[in-house]
C-alpha cells in the first residue's frame, strides 16, 4: 500500500471514530445529568416533601406541596387555553384551509415556538399583571397557554394528515359531510398521535421557569384560587437553588429530581406509547 | 363564506338531494369558521405581542433612541439605560456556545446519520431529543452546584496556564461568567445541532454516497467532501435554529453568567445577558421608564430570535423540503 492510501484510510478511521466520540459524549449527557440528579436529589426526597408547606426561612425541613398543586394548577390552566385553540387550528390547517392562510399560520406558529419563553412571560405581564395589578395564577398560566398553542396545533395538524385517504374517501362514500367526516372519522383515527402531541406540549411547559417569573410569582403558602401569586416547582428550584441556605439546596436537588423524573417520563412513555402498534407510525 | 372543496374529494357527490346537501354545506361552513377562528387566534396573539412590546417600550424608545444599543450604563437609580453589556453578553456566551455544540453536534449527526446502524442510530437520536426536553433551570442547578465549582478550581486555571496569552483567558477566576454560561448553553443547544442536522443529511440522496464511494473515496472521504457540503446549507440551518434557541435562553444563564453588567474581554469575567436581566430586574423595575427599557431589550430579543428562526426554517427548508416537520420541541 502506498503511503497516501495508508494515511487516506487512517484519516477514514480516525475521523469517523471522532465522530462516534461526539454522538457518545451528546448522549452519555443525559445520563449523567439523570444520575447526578437521582444521587443529590434522591437522598432528600421524603413523604414531607410531598405533603408539606415550604418551612420558615432559615428552619430546616418542610416540603413542596404548595409548588406542586401550583404548578398543576397553571398545567391545567395551560391545557385549558392551549389545546382547543391548538387543536382547531391543527384541524383547519389540515382539512379546510386553501392556500395564504395555512402558510401564514403554519410559519406564525413554528417562528412563536421558537420565541424566547422569558418574551412570552413579558406579553402575559402586560396583558393580565398590568391591568390586574397583581400576580397571579391565572397569568402564569396564559403565559403557559400560549406556548402550549403551536406545538398542539403543528403536530395536530401532521397527525391529521398522516390519516389515509380511503378512510376520509369511505366517510364520503357513505354519504358523511366533511364536517362529519373530520369528528367522526380522521380525529378518531388520529387521536393517539394529538393525544401524544398535547402532553409532549405540556411536558415541555411543565419545566418553564422564566415565564413564571413575574406572572405566578411564588407564594410560600398555599394559594387559594386562581387570583393571587402561586408557587411552582421550576420557580422554587430556581428561587432555592440561588438562595443562601444549605437546607434550601439540598430541596432544590429533590424538587429538580421531581421535575426532571416528571418531564423524562412523560416523554418516553408518550413516544413509547405511539410507536407501539400505532398504524399512522411516525419515527 | 364559501367551503373551498378539495379538488379531488368527493365531498359534494350526493347531489341528488340539492336541499339536503345544501343544509349539511351550511354546517361544514360553520365548522371551518370555527377551526379558522382557532388558527387566526394565533396570528392575533402574535401581532398582539409584537404591538405590546412596541407600545410598552416607547418611553424608553423615545428617550435614548439608538443610542439604547450602544450605550454602557445601566443605572436604574439615576434613569439611566443601556443595552450594550447585555447584548454583549448574549453574543459572548452563544459565541461561545456555537463554537463547542456545532462541531459536537454536526460530529455526532455525521455519526447517527452515516456511520449507526438504523435502530442504534434512532434510539440515540430519542436520548438527544430526551435531552432537548430536560428543562432550563435543571441546567441551571446543575451548572451552578456542579460545574462553577470545577470551573474555579480546574479548567479556568488550567485555560490560563495554557492560553493565558489570550485576552479571553487572563484574570482571576471566579468561575461564573461567560465562559461557563457558554458551555452550559453547548450541552443545551447539542440536541438541536444535532437531530436537525441528522434529518438533513438523511434527505441527501443515496447515490451521491455511492458515486464517492466508486470512485475509490474512503468513507469519510464521501461523507466529508459529497455528503456534508450537499447538506451545508441545512446545517446552517440548524446552526441558526441553535443560536436562536442559545440567544434566548434565559434561566440556566442567569444561574451562572454572574449577573454583573460589564463588558469585559475575559471569559472569565462575571457578565450579563438580555434574558437574564429580564428574570432578574423585571419583577423589581420600579418606574415607568425602567420598565419601558427592560421590554424594549425583551422587544431585542423577540426580533432577533425572530428573524434567526425565519432563516432557519428557510435554509431547512431549502434541503429537506419538509421544514419544521423535522424540528424537536
Amino acid at each position: 500500500m502506498s503511503a497516501r492510501l495508508v494515511w487516506r484510510k487512517s484519516l477514514n478511521v480516525f475521523m469517523l471514530s471522532l465522530t462516534g466520540l461526539c454522538a457518545l459524549l451528546t448522549v452519555s449527557a443525559l445520563f449523567f445529568i439523570l444520575g447526578y440528579l437521582l444521587w443529590n436529589g434522591g437522598k432528600d426526597l421524603s413523604w414531607s416533601f410531598f405533603t408539606h408547606l415550604p418551612a420558615p426561612v432559615g428552619e430546616e425541613g418542610g416540603g413542596m406541596a404548595n409548588a406542586i398543586v401550583g404548578s398543576l394548577k397553571l398545567l391545567f390552566l395551560a391545557a385549558l387555553i392551549g389545546v382547543p385553540i391548538g387543536l382547531l387550528g391543527g384541524v383547519y390547517l389540515a382539512e379546510f384551509g386553501g392556500k395564504t392562510m395555512p402558510f401564514l399560520v403554519r410559519y406564525t406558529a413554528d417562528l412563536m415556538n421558537g420565541v424566547p419563553s422569558i418574551v412570552m412571560g413579558i406579553f402575559a405581564y402586560a396583558l393580565v399583571v398590568m391591568p390586574m395589578h397583581h400576580f397571579s395564577t391565572l397569568a402564569g398560566g396564559i403565559a403557559l397557554g400560549i406556548m402550549v398553542i403551536p406545538t398542539v396545533l403543528r403536530n395536530t395538524e401532521s397527525f391529521l394528515r398522516d390519516v389515509p385517504r380511503a378512510m376520509r374517501e369511505g366517510a364520503f362514500a357513505l354519504g358523511a359531510n366533511k364536517w362529519r367526516m373530520v369528528a367522526t372519522v380522521v380525529l378518531p383515527a388520529a387521536s393517539r398521535g394529538i393525544l401524544t402531541g398535547v402532553l409532549l406540549a405540556l411536558a415541555r411547559v411543565a419545566g418553564e421557569t422564566a415565564p413564571l417569573l413575574f406572572t405566578a410569582f411564588g407564594n410560600r403558602y398555599w394559594s387559594p384560587g386562581w387570583n393571587q401569586p402561586t408557587s411552582s416547582l421550576p420557580v422554587v428550584i430556581y428561587t432555592y437553588a440561588t438562595g443562601p441556605y444549605e437546607d434550601w439546596h439540598r430541596q432544590a436537588w429533590a424538587a429538580g429530581l421531581v421535575l426532571l423524573g416528571l418531564v423524562l417520563v412523560t416523554n418516553i412513555l408518550v413516544r413509547a406509547f405511539l410507536t407501539r402498534g400505532s398504524a399512522y407510525e411516525r419515527a | 363564506m364559501a367551503t373551498v372543496p378539495n379538488a379531488a374529494t368527493p365531498g359534494d357527490v350526493p347531489a341528488n338531494s340539492s336541499t339536503l346537501s345544501r343544509r349539511w354545506g351550511g354546517a361544514d361552513d360553520i365548522a371551518h369558521v370555527i377551526t379558522l377562528i382557532a388558527a387566526a387566534v394565533l396570528l392575533l396573539i402574535t401581532v398582539l405581542l409584537v404591538y405590546q412590546l412596541w407600545v410598552l417600550s416607547a418611553e424608553s424608545r423615545a428617550k435614548f433612541g439608538w443610542s439604547f444599543f450602544v450605550t454602557q450604563t445601566w443605572d436604574p437609580v439615576a434613569g439611566d439605560f443601556g443595552a450594550l453589556p447585555f447584548i454583549y453578553g448574549t453574543l459572548v456566551t452563544s459565541a461561545i456556545a456555537l463554537f463547542i455544540a456545532v462541531p459536537l453536534g454536526v460530529g455526532a449527526a455525521i455519526f447517527l446519520a452515516e456511520l449507526a446502524p438504523p435502530k442504534l442510530s434512532s434510539s440515540l437520536t430519542f436520548v438527544s431529543d430526551l435531552l432537548a426536553a430536560v428543562p432550563s433551570v435543571i441546567y441551571g442547578l446543575l451548572g451552578v452546584f456542579l460545574l462553577v465549582p470545577i470551573m474555579r478550581t480546574t479548567i479556568q486555571p488550567a485555560l490560563k496556564k495554557t492560553l493565558g496569552f489570550l485576552p479571553f483567558f487572563q484574570g482571576p477566576a471566579y468561575g461564573i461568567g461567560f465562559l461557563t454560561a457558554g458551555i452550559v448553553l453547548a450541552i443545551m443547544i447539542v440536541p438541536f445541532v444535532l437531530s436537525v442536522s441528522r434529518e438533513v443529511l438523511l434527505a441527501i440522496p443515496r447515490d451521491q454516497r455511492e458515486a464517492a464511494l466508486a470512485l475509490g473515496a474512503t468513507k469519510w472521504e464521501s461523507t466529508w467532501k459529497v455528503v456534508v457540503p450537499a447538506a451545508r446549507i441545512g446545517i446552517f440551518g440548524s446552526v441558526f435554529l441553535a443560536l436562536a434557541r442559545a440567544l434566548g435562553e434565559t434561566m440556566a444563564v442567569t444561574m451562572v453568567i454572574g449577573n454583573n453588567p460589564k463588558i469585559a474581554a475575559s471569559f472569565f469575567s462575571p457578565g450579563y445577558s438580555i434574558a437574564s436581566v429580564l428574570a432578574n430586574e423585571f419583577s423589581e423595575a420600579t418606574g415607568n421608564l425602567y420598565l419601558s427599557a427592560l421590554i424594549e431589550l425583551g422587544l431585542v430579543l423577540f426580533l432577533l430570535t425572530f428573524i434567526l428562526n425565519g432563516l432557519a426554517r428557510l435554509l431547512i427548508l431549502l434541503t429537506t423540503s419538509r421544514g419544521s416537520g423535522v424540528l424537536p420541541t
